[in-house]
């Protein structure tokens, strides 16, 4: 295993049933995109962690990265969900230990759904 | 302005809206919007206003809350008949949503002091009763460049539309050059309303009031919708700026304002005086 990888799976709901999101979008390839902001959500719940999200990448110039640490078991599959439906690129989402995950993503023009 | 936590819950459901967000909802707090009367239209446009986070809501409204007024001006309790509606108005509005500045004129609107009143604000809501406000409204915002978000409702109808001639759209007069002959038309109080219109049509002028300071959507300008509540029918026609209107017209003859009465005994409608300011 890759470091700072946890062998956690989870299991987020889409319009299919069910999608495996973990350990990382990626697929457990090494993505280390250059992190130009963090923002620790933890103890946030839904909808306060997208909602903080947003306004977070509202502030970030177009390209930059933030990285959203949420331990509010929903948001790891609504808030990057979310985030995409508003035209962000969602880079990575992966557990960082038992109860945090991260979610990677990158600020893009904005594109109303 | 950085969202405070509690801002932050507080518009949550708006601030994830495509096209609101942070920037949307820091547009709103700059925001100044002037209301034309406390009542049917004005109640309901004032309260989902203040509720959206709109910084700044002007009241104006010279009349007291009577206990005929609460089957649709939803900003008054039974217990504030008595009040000046504007200290009605605006003691719901800061209990909805404290942030909100409440600005409120308790003195009759006339051609004097009208601009100096709504020159505060961006835009205009006009839910007056009567013809000679109306009239005043549209005219002094026109000559002070103001948006004026139109509404109008009796019985079971409704009518909404936005004027901004400058910036090329007709103004209300470009539909209705002058104010209509006595007894033409009804008022409220002679053919009565339908509490729910009001609600209606006032959330309407919000909803195009909201649209007009975060930019989102199609426009009401040009656009004249009028609302039928038994058949639960809209139809819209298509507007222009009329060549002829006596006020924005190619050769204008208004060139002040004007104060009209409306005397309730005779329902005349004549001239009251005519400013002796010269407005360009």
């Amino acid at each position: 295993m890759l470091e700072g990888e946890v062998n956690v799976a989870h299991r987020c709901e889409n319009q299919d049933g069910f999608q495996e999101v973990g350990p990382g979008i990626t697929g457990g390839k090494t993505l280390r995109p250059p992190i130009d902001r963090e923002l620790n959500l933890k103890g946030k719940v839904c909808p306060y962690t997208f909602v903080e999200s947003m306004l977070a990448l509202e502030e970030m110039k177009i390209g930059e990265v933030l990285r959203v640490i949420v331990d509010h078991p929903p948001a790891v599959c609504d808030v990057p969900k979310s985030l995409r439906n508003e035209g962000y690129e969602i880079l990575d989402v992966s557990p960082m230990n038992g109860t945090d995950w991260a979610i990677v993503v990158r600020n893009t023009e904005f594109k109303e759904g | 302005m950085k969202l405070s936590e509690e801002q932050i819950q507080r518009y949550s459901r708006q601030l994830i809206l495509p096209g609101v967000g942070g920037k949307g909802q820091r547009k709103l707090a700059e925001a100044k919007v002037f209301i034309m009367g406390a009542g049917g239209l004005g109640s309901p446009a004032a309260i989902y206003l203040a509720a959206a986070g709109v910084g700044t809501i002007g009241l104006a409204d010279s009349d007291h809350v009577e206990i005929h007024n609460l089957q649709r001006q939803i900003l008054h309790r039974t217990c504030d008949i008595g009040l000046p509606k504007v200290e009605s108005g605006r003691k719901t509005l800061e209990s909805l949503n404290p942030e909100v500045e409440v600005q409120i004129y308790c003195e009759r609107i006339n051609s004097t002091n009208i601009q100096r009143i709504i020159g505060d604000y961006d835009l205009v809501l006009d839910g007056s009763d009567n013809f000679p406000t109306r009239f005043l409204v549209n005219d002094a915002c026109y000559f002070g460049r103001k948006t004026l978000i139109s509404g109008a409702i009796l019985r079971y109808d409704g009518q909404l539309s936005t004027f901004k001639p400058h910036a090329g759209g007709p103004c209300y007069r470009c539909l209705f050059p002058e104010p209509p002959p006595p007894g033409v038309v009804p008022s409220c109080q002679e053919a009565g309303v339908l509490g729910a219109v009001a609600g209606i049509i006032g959330l309407f002028q919000t909803n195009e009031a909201l649209k007009e300071i975060l930019g989102l959507g199609q426009s009401m300008v040009g656009r004249f919708l009028q609302f039928n509540a038994l058949d639960l029918s809209f139809f819209e026609i298509k507007i222009q700026k009329n060549p002829k209107c006596p006020l924005c017209g190619e050769n204008p003859t208004i060139k002040e304002l004007i104060d009209y009465t409306q005397p309730c005994s005779s329902r005349e409608l004549v001239p009251l005086q005519t400013s002796t300011r010269t407005l360009d």
